[in-house]
């Protein structure tokens, strides 16, 4: 943890990798099509989504089921801001991401009351909440009409433009969310994790971070649906409804929670999965349930996770002094 | 306020109030003995109400009939559920997590299936003659399907009474709820009763949606709005407790059909205002956890 810290060759490779991340999205539009634009898009911006729920679910062992409510409340909050308090955009995404927080500081000490199954119950509930304030509240949110042509301003018009103002405000985030999960406040996330009773046996004020990571958490989601209602121009309650939060958990299983960009990748699997599918049927609810459960049943440590414990076992078997055994 | 205007609401709160009862005390069930908590529960309610639709409204089998053949079969596909995948993931580490997406992978393959076969139109199905108008009692009216409604709640709680209380089915469901392992080695068949739990607490989730079809539209989107409404009613009572799931239901079931009268359009925020309140004074729920029975 300290600063003088010898940069050792894992720091190296994950700069490496962070390098080849960037670099590959960053190419993307040079690939001259529309389409992959669009879709890489939706994957930063979910992948933000995804990550910051991370926090919560991967590092602080908090199973939220309600992420939905927050990515929706940052779309609405910029959709509304630009299209009737004619704000700037430059005000309305960083005031989407403080809109995220502040209704995790209102929902977050009633869900923290409760663990477990409990806590994910009450996110749900709490969730279902929003949406169904945001569904009719027609005067204000323009109900199960959402609001659509937000204005934006000329220097963003442009998809690609877009793309690469989305591409530096995700990574940011990412980076900002790394530093948080290495810190020695991330550190005290996971040890809660691994066992809050003992976290508070340290001393530690074990709710306090929970709401903490709650309203970081918040606040990157909502940051999430802020830049997705400035791509689309619109905003439609289906943000905030509960298969978001179920497609954002799924995307994090499936990449694998335990590592950072785990989730991004996930979401970019799900969503390029539900993109093919949509092009063939309606029914596309039941090829994400069927993937889910074939997760669940045969992948018990997400696709990346398990794979990368194949890799580690075979690498095991061919070391054979070797006793150490990752897994 | 007039009293009758009072007394109709009060008779509507309570219909509501046992058709989330039938639900949720399947949840508390299946969370008590399985140590589940089952997320696809709302979605046999779904199943439930469109068996009936099939069976009533299309088969032309009788109401009765029809209700208690929708139920059975939510009941078959609970215990398929649980037999053939939910058992796999028994005793697994992080098992919380995987129960939720285990059993949230089938409200999408339910609600999907359930589109696939019949659509996404509102169905209805009509109530047998007996059934329609109304009982007076004075100058007080009740609808005979409330009536019946609320009977058949208050008949399935007693059952369930006598189930867990006095059967020896019920004895070997509370020493698996106390010890899992403890009455396996005391010679409880525990799977055999995890399958047939599965399956009764799903089929009262059937009865619930059969017997709800003929006064509520029957939509895709039913199993959804059930299981929040369910989820609240057990946060109140406390999750893995019967009688619990009685008291949060009659308490959310009339919480909003009086809410109903003062603020039609936001109704259902009073159930969460009075779950909230649960949280800050009681976080455990009214009805503390003490086994399935309490």
């Amino acid at each position: 943890m300290s600063p003088q810290r010898p940069r050792t060759t894992r720091d190296f490779g994950q700069a490496a990798q962070w390098i080849a991340v960037l670099v590959l999205f960053a190419a993307i539009p040079l690939a001259g099509k529309k389409f992959f634009v669009t879709m890489a898009n939706e994957v930063l911006v979910m992948g933000l989504f995804a990550v910051a729920f991370n926090l919560l679910y991967g590092f602080t062992g908090m199973l939220s089921f309600g992420q939905a409510a927050y990515y929706g409340i940052g779309g609405y909050t910029v959709g509304l801001l630009l299209s009737k308090g004619a704000m700037p955009f430059a005000v309305a995404l960083p005031a989407a991401a403080a809109a995220g927080a502040a209704l995790a500081l209102l929902l977050g000490p009633l869900c923290i009351r409760l663990t477990g199954v409990y806590f994910t119950m009450l996110t749900l509930a709490f969730a279902e909440m929003v949406w169904g304030i945001v569904f009719k509240w027609y005067g204000f949110t323009g109900g199960d009409n959402g609001i659509q042509g937000i204005p934006m301003p000329a220097l963003l018009r442009s998809p690609v433009r877009y793309y690469y103002f989305t591409l530096i405000i995700v990574f940011t985030s990412f980076w900002l969310l790394r530093r948080i999960v290495d810190s020695p406040f991330g550190a005290v996330l996971q040890s809660i994790r691994e066992n809050p009773e003992r976290t508070g046996f340290l001393g530690i004020k074990v709710r306090r971070y929970e709401l903490a990571a709650m309203v970081l958490s918040g606040a990157f989601a909502a940051l999430a649906g802020g830049l997705f209602a400035g791509y689309q121009h619109s905003i439609h309650p289906d943000m905030l409804h509960w298969t978001k939060s179920g497609e954002v958990i799924l995307m994090s299983i499936l990449g694998g929670v335990s590592s950072f960009f785990g989730p991004l990748m996930g979401a970019a699997v799900i969503l390029f999965i539900e993109d093919m599918i949509g092009k063939y049927t309606e029914f596309w609810e039941i090829w994400i349930g069927g993937i889910m459960l074939a997760i669940v049943i045969f992948f018990p440590r997400g696709v990346i996770g398990t794979l990368d414990s194949w890799i580690a076992r075979a690498r095991n078997r061919e070391r054979t002094a070797d006793g150490t055994s990752r897994s | 306020m007039d009293s009758n205007l009072v007394f109709t609401q009060l008779i509507g709160g309570l219909t509501s109030s046992m058709t989330l009862f039938l639900v949720a005390s399947g949840l508390t069930l299946i969370f008590g003995v399985v140590n589940v908590f089952n997320f696809a529960h709302g979605s046999f309610y779904l199943l439930g109400a469109y068996f009936a639709y099939q069976l009533v409204s299309v088969s032309g089998v009788g109401f009765w009939a029809g209700v208690l053949l929708a139920a059975l079969g939510a009941g078959a596909a609970g215990a398929v559920m649980e037999f053939f995948f939910l058992r796999r993931i028994y005793g697994r580490g992080g098992e919380a997590g995987f129960q939720i997406l285990l059993t949230y992978s089938f409200i999408l393959i339910i609600d999907d299936v359930v589109k696939m076969i019949w659509g996404t139109d509102y169905k209805s199905i009509s109530r047998p003659e007996i059934l329609d108008g109304s009982l007076t009692i004075g100058d007080l009216f009740i609808p005979r399907y409330d009536a019946m409604v609320i009977g058949m709640g208050l008949l399935v709680a007693l059952g369930m009474w006598w189930l867990i209380r006095k059967s020896r089915f019920g004895r070997n469901l509370r020493a698996i709820s106390a010890n899992r392992e403890m009455a396996s080695s005391l010679g409880v068949n525990v799977p055999v009763a995890l399958s047939l739990v599965f399956g009764l607490a799903t089929a009262l989730g059937g009865l619930s949606g059969a017997l709800s079809a003929p006064v509520r539209t029957v939509t895709p989107g039913a199993g959804v709005e059930v299981i929040i409404g369910s989820m609240i009613v057990v946060v109140i009572g406390g999750l893995g407790n019967f009688w619990g799931a009685l008291v949060g239901a009659f308490i959310i079931g009339e919480v909003t059909a009086f809410g109903i009268l003062f603020l039609p359009q936001w109704a259902i925020l009073f159930a969460y205002a009075v779950m909230a309140l649960v949280l800050v004074f009681r976080p455990q729920g009214l009805l503390m956890k003490r086994g399935i029975a309490g």
